[in-house]
């Protein structure tokens, strides 16, 4: 039975041997870890694009707006209750409410045609609800719930919502997210194959090493433990020079895309990974390392046996 | 104890190397396999490691017939024996007491243990000096030394022997042969593959001779 210093002392110097093995060969170490490197930053670039564009268009969709146009009989007091009804919906964030003859005086101080309006005879114009749903529930589906709720009230007339552009945005930017989804994929296959072709190499160039320690009774794991160690290291290392990588490009693109937001009159801020996403980039290109280095153990370490 | 029934072994390349081998050799004994080159004496060490399989009869080792244990079992089998080659199988780039370690450390001995083997080990074959040298810094008969030193550190019931000698002259081959003696003296059981019949008659011990694939000697224990 394996005592468990003598268990974590071993991998202690499986993981050390890697390491120093890294530090033997440091230019094709170097030219590995790129490779990883920039296979991983791509998607990564990626999902902060996307993860930027909704911050960005998160301020955009707060100037929607849903107006209620009501029936020119319905009574105020009963608009009154029926912004209510409005405002206790969770979609809803500020709802107001523009009688009849507030809109009237409004239109009469800003169209110009006061003279006319004295004409009439009364007051032509509805009571109308202007609501503007919450940020977090501006997307197209929680706002096509609530126009049909509007809609569905029998003192409306017309329920008016311009979120066309939303849907094609929100599509635009899902459609995004479906591309660095695809390309995470593709390229973690990629990391793969490239972790699992370094470690091929290093089973190749260490054959010999590996039929002594068979024939002195050596276990595939035992065999095996110090290129996972390798390959996580790999991994690892790959995802800090992507993480770095990010950093430098988020660095040299901030300038003008703060210039740009500028001009737009938007408050946008560049944002970057958070400590979670760069843990979760970190973790999985070892993991990724360490699975590379898996298919590739497994695969070529059964094919070595002791020869005499 | 090692017994061969009825043994076979053909190569892929369709070479008998074995044809109804049957001998049995007592725990603690020392057995000499001799023949000429060619002869089958490699195929037997090979059946005993488990770097082959009989194609037909069994190998018992131990009481265990080694035809039934799956390959998950082989390496803690393999813990179990010395294994010394006539090319030392040595690895080049680390120092002799790594060398003589590494049968420890694949077992998951602890470093003490380890340690406290590896400079008893050293001291039979007299090389606790060298233990930091290189394996190529050693002389020839050296290096046979650390092989040894390695196949006995984790203490093997069987000792196998693969021409252990033959790339040493009649002195140094003899020094080498009476360090087998010697662990033969504490109780394991040593086999040794030569064609070095001085050796083997000096040493009088029981001689298995193989010629051709087939046994012609020796078969039973004395």
């Amino acid at each position: 039975m394996t005592s468990p210093f003598t268990y974590f002392a071993r991998h202690l110097q499986a993981l050390l041997g890697a390491l120093g093995h890294l530090l033997r060969q440091p230019l094709g170490t170097l030219l590995s870890i790129a490779v990883i490197s920039l296979a991983l930053t791509l998607p990564a670039c990626l999902y902060l694009l996307v993860k930027n564009a909704r911050a960005a268009t998160g301020s955009i969709t707060e100037a929607i707006e849903l107006t209620i146009y009501l029936k020119t009989d319905v009574s105020l007091e009963r608009a009154r209750q029926l912004a209510d009804s409005a405002r206790a919906r969770r979609e809803a964030g500020r709802v107001t409410l523009i009688s009849a003859d507030e809109g009237l005086a409004e239109f009469r101080k800003y169209s110009g045609f006061g003279a006319a309006l004295e004409a009439l005879q009364g007051n032509p114009l509805p009571h109308v609800i202007s609501l503007r749903p919450r940020s977090d529930r501006a997307d197209p589906s929680s706002i096509a719930s609530l126009q049909r709720y509007l809609g569905s009230w029998p003192e409306a007339d017309i329920v008016q919502v311009d979120n066309e552009w939303v849907r094609r945005l929100s599509a635009l930017l899902g459609l995004l997210e479906r591309v660095f989804q695809v390309f995470a994929a593709l390229l973690a296959f990629g990391v793969l194959a490239i972790i699992g072709n370094a470690i091929r190499l290093e089973i190749s160039a260490r054959r010999a090493e590996i039929e002594v320690t068979k024939l002195v009774g050596g276990s595939n794991a035992y065999v095996r433990r110090p290129f996972l160690y390798l390959g996580g290291l790999y991994g690892l290392l790959g995802a800090a020079l992507a993480a770095l990588w990010l950093i430098a490009l988020a660095a040299a693109l901030e300038p003008w895309l703060l210039q740009l937001a500028r001009l737009y009159g938007s408050g946008f801020q560049l944002v970057g990974l958070t400590t979670e996403e760069l843990g979760g980039l970190l973790g999985g290109g070892t993991l990724l390392g360490l699975l590379g280095a898996w298919i590739g153990a497994a695969r070529h370490l059964s094919r070595i046996e002791p020869r005499q | 104890m090692i017994q061969f029934e009825h043994v076979f072994k053909r190569y892929p390349n369709g070479r008998e190397a074995l044809q109804d081998v049957s001998f049995r050799i007592d725990a603690g004994e020392f057995v000499f396999l001799t023949g000429r080159s060619g002869a089958g004496k490699s195929s037997v060490l090979k059946l005993v490691a488990l770097l082959e399989r009989p194609t037909r009869g069994s190998v018992l080792v131990n009481g265990q017939d080694t035809g039934s244990l799956p390959a998950r079992a082989i390496p803690a089998y393999r813990r179990r024996l010395g294994i010394v080659f006539q090319d030392h199988q040595l690895l080049m780039d680390r120092p002799v007491y790594d060398n003589i370690a590494l049968p420890l450390m694949v077992s998951d001995t602890s470093y003490r243990d380890i340690d406290k083997r590896v400079r008893a080990a050293l001291d039979q074959v007299g090389l606790r000096a060298q233990e930091r040298a290189l394996p190529l810094e050693l002389s020839v008969g050296e290096q046979q030394r650390v092989g040894i030193a390695r196949a006995v550190v984790a203490r093997p019931t069987i000792l196998i022997a693969d021409e252990p000698t033959g790339n040493l002259d009649h002195t140094l081959a003899r020094d080498v042969m009476q360090l087998f003696a010697r662990f033969q003296e504490v109780g394991v059981t040593v086999v040794i593959a030569t064609h070095d019949m001085a050796l083997v008659r000096e040493f009088g011990h029981r001689e298995l001779h193989i010629d051709e694939g087939r046994l012609l000697g020796g078969a039973s224990a004395s």
